[in-house]
């Protein structure tokens, strides 16, 4: 079996699993509660949050644990939005957001915000210029993923805190679900207030994740209940799936310090393979990419198709993301990025982990081949 | 000293087969179940078939069940996300001054929205009176929301009459039942409810998980946005072991109920009994057989909270003030208040034990007669 389908989700990691199984058998108590079996669910939870700020370089009280990825997302943008409205009322995006963070700011839209969704060039990249010449007096939020999840680009995040970080007002949130474990990222800089990160993409748990929220920066919050995550964030906390979450990140930092050679290295065996075979289209730039993520269109063959046939040989790979609405058959991402309806219909994205090896890419690129011309044929 | 657990209304340990289970699936289910591939196809059964099993203990349709990231994230859907949709057939909401802080902090906020929430005092007992409630409903109520089983006294609510009572009134009927779960009937028909929470880790299953049963037709807006997932009414990646858990332990918790319905009851005579034998004074907060059977909430004449705590978990004994979730602080209980005014010496005397998976009867007997020990000392 080859699982080339990471940037979905991944395989938990065997010592993260570990962690999870100890902390549920041992500290099973509410961190809430004051007698001992409750303090050490809270110790337990303070360490973990403790680590993490420092693979964040960040302070422990600028951690709020959430249930993923998505609510991260919403609790940041909906949070700025609801408490800051009266700084004014716009939002900047970009049309290549995740799908939790567009209809977080269409959600918006309904309530009377303002929302600049900015267009990306052929390579899914904003523009600087036009992000700054799109700040308003009225703008209170910037929202712009670290790393796209389709095809892998990674924006000028620090340019764009240097901007910000220009306007006093102005939040800047950054979706770094796809980044983190994979490129270097930076989140303790000037200019950047909030950043998303979910567990079950660097081989933690689902359902967890965490918000990064720049030090006094007041957030409103939805949930509401005990109080727990400095008052952020209601609920009892997940104890077992943080201390996961905390071995994951470490983990995916000690991937991308000793082997992010080896994903650079799959990913261009990939493309050379995936470029000799005649009509492909590579989405993913060769610049300002992360290392993971490969998105190619062969045009006219139907990327459901392919997948299943890839399946037949045990690997497997994806289309568009899992979780895209809007146009039903085109990746929404791929058509902000100006590419033909044809390609836009027949994306393929492998995202890969620090797991796989070059075997598996040598396998992959054969039945990739076999696949393509069998279904060229229209033989199977 | 090996602790004795008498807080399972705070959260539980998890049941071996629970973990064993989630295990399993965090192995070989890890897929994304939005993905198409045979992976995340896989992945949708396993969710899919939880979501029959809930069905069915609730006596719902499996379309009617939401998985969410706990009881909190289910009240505040349920309470936010019908009041502002239904903002047109009226602004008022009807609660109880004893439900959990996750309803009660919704209300709040709802307030601050421009609705009026009437929130009902109980009696002595711990008790709605369904003639007040009655008495509150006006053509203006779109929402009642009162909890099945209050988590400090254990108290039942009437909630079938309550249903029988808003039928035919265009008010959703919500209802709290994480503290109901496991040891009680649970119909949604029967007792007529539009929404009714439940969390999984009351019941030996992993924290971060819960349920918000919805009703077919009930008008509802979501509170996060982003992907397709849960019927767009929660989106975000499910967390699909989580969910498995939770199945696992809601299957065991059917199977037990009437076993651990008749074990937590002797637990609570043995518990009484030895007290009576020990000619310790008490009260018993709250209806004494109106309850359920996992907790019983003490008061001890001459004695306050701190002092009990700390003694208890000198012993070994872990038990608490009401709610867990008033982050740490022994602040009055609110249900406490309710009942018998913020003058009556038993809000700053009480403690709540709850037994569960934990416990057995020698260590029942083991704490009871520890407790009585101190008591008796605290009182000389
Ligand atoms: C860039 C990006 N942001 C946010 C999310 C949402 O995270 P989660 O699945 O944990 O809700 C995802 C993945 O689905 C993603 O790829
Ligand atoms: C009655 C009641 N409702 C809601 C909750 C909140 O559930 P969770 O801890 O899963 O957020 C609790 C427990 O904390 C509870 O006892």
């Amino acid at each position: 079996m080859i699982y080339f389908d990471n940037s979905a989700t991944t395989k938990p990691d065997p010592n993260v699993l570990d962690s999870f199984i100890k902390v549920t058998q041992d500290f099973y108590g509410n961190p809430s509660s004051m007698h001992d079996l409750g303090k050490n669910a809270e110790t337990l939870l303070r360490k973990a949050r403790e680590q993490i700020a420092n693979l964040l370089s960040v302070s422990n009280d600028e951690i709020i644990f959430t249930s993923g990825g998505t609510e991260g997302n919403n609790l940041a943008i909906k949070g700025i939005a609801l408490q800051h409205q009266a700084r004014g009322k716009h939002i900047i995006t970009t049309q290549v957001e995740h799908p939790s963070v567009l209809l977080a700011c269409e959600a918006l839209e309904e309530l009377g915000f303002q929302v600049t969704y900015l267009p990306v060039d052929n390579y899914g990249r904003i523009s600087i210029e036009e992000l700054e010449n799109s700040i308003t007096n009225e703008t209170i939020l910037v929202s712009v993923m670290y790393v796209n999840n389709e095809i892998g680009t990674i924006q000028p995040i620090e340019e764009i805190a240097a901007i910000t970080n220009k306007y006093p007002k102005l939040f800047f949130h950054v979706d770094a679900v796809q980044a983190y474990g994979k490129i270097p990222i930076n989140l303790n800089i000037d200019g950047i207030d909030f950043s998303t990160l979910s567990g079950h993409k660097i081989h933690g748990l689902k359902g967890t994740g965490l918000l990064y929220i720049k030090n006094g920066t007041i957030l409103f919050p939805l949930l509401h209940g005990g109080g727990q995550e400095m008052k952020v964030r209601s609920g009892t906390e997940n104890v077992a799936g943080i201390v996961a979450l905390a071995k994951a990140m470490r983990i995916q930092l000690d991937h991308l310090n000793e082997d992010q050679k080896s994903l650079v290295e799959m990913k261009s065996e990939l493309l050379r393979a995936i470029e000799k075979i005649d009509g492909t289209v590579v989405n993913t730039p060769t610049e300002n990419a992360a290392p993971h993520i490969i998105n190619f269109s062969i045009p006219r063959l139907k990327p459901e198709v392919v997948i299943h046939a890839l399946e037949e040989h045990g690997i497997y790979i994806s289309t568009k993301s899992a979780c895209a609405s809007k146009s039903p058959d085109k990746s929404s991402v791929l058509v902000a990025c100006q590419k033909n309806d044809e390609v836009s219909r027949s994306g393929l994205r492998i995202s890969l982990a620090y797991s796989n090896t070059l075997e598996e890419i040598k396998y992959f690129n054969q039945k990739l081949a076999l696949v393509v011309n069998q279904l060229r044929k229209g033989i199977r | 000293m090996k602790q004795i657990y008498l807080d399972h209304a705070a959260t539980t340990p998890m049941d071996p087969a629970v973990i064993d289970e989630m295990t399993d699936s965090l192995k070989n289910l890890y897929g994304n179940p939005s993905s198409i591939h045979s992976f995340g196809r896989k992945a949708r059964q396993a969710l899919d078939k939880v979501r029959r099993t809930t069905a069915k203990v609730i006596g719902a349709d499996e379309k009617e069940v939401t998985f969410t990231s706990g009881g909190t994230e289910a009240n505040n859907l349920a309470l936010i996300g019908t009041a502002f949709r239904n903002k047109s057939k009226g602004n008022h909401i009807i609660t109880t001054k004893i439900e959990h802080h996750a309803v009660l902090h919704a209300a709040e906020y709802l307030e601050k929205n421009g609705f009026r929430v009437t929130y009902l005092d109980v009696d002595k007992d711990g008790m709605l009176d369904v003639e007040k409630l009655k008495a509150s409903l006006t053509q203006e109520t779109i929402l009642v929301s009162v909890m099945m089983v209050n988590n400090e006294t254990g108290v039942f609510q009437p909630i079938s009459e309550i249903g029988q009572l808003i039928k035919d009134h265009q008010a959703y009927f919500h209802t709290d039942a994480v503290q109901a779960l496991g040891l009680t009937n649970i119909h949604v028909d029967n007792l007529s409810v539009d929404l009714l929470t439940v969390s999984s880790h009351k019941i030996n299953g992993p924290k971060g998980l819960g349920v918000l049963y919805v009703k077919k037709g009930t008008k509802l807006d979501s509170r996060q946005h982003g992907g397709e997932q849960e019927r767009k009414r929660r989106p975000g990646t499910e967390n699909v072991a989580g969910i498995i858990g939770f199945g696992k332990a809601l299957e065991i918790a059917e199977e037990k109920k009437q076993v651990r319905k008749e074990t937590y009851l002797s637990f609570k005579e043995l518990f009484l009994k030895i007290l009576d034998k020990n000619e310790i004074s008490y009260y018993i907060n709250g209806s004494k057989n109106n309850t359920i059977e996992h907790i019983i909430n003490l008061s001890f004449p001459g004695t306050n909270v701190e002092s009990l705590l700390t003694n208890f978990d000198l012993e070994g004994i872990a038990a608490s003030s009401g709610s867990a979730c008033s982050a740490g602080s022994v602040e009055p209980s609110h249900v406490l208040v309710s009942m018998y005014g913020s003058e009556n010496s038993r809000i700053i005397n009480s403690i709540r034990f709850s037994f569960g998976l934990a416990n057995d009867l020698s260590q029942v007997e083991l704490a009871a007669n520890k407790i009585a020990k101190i008591v008796k000392r605290l009182t000389k």
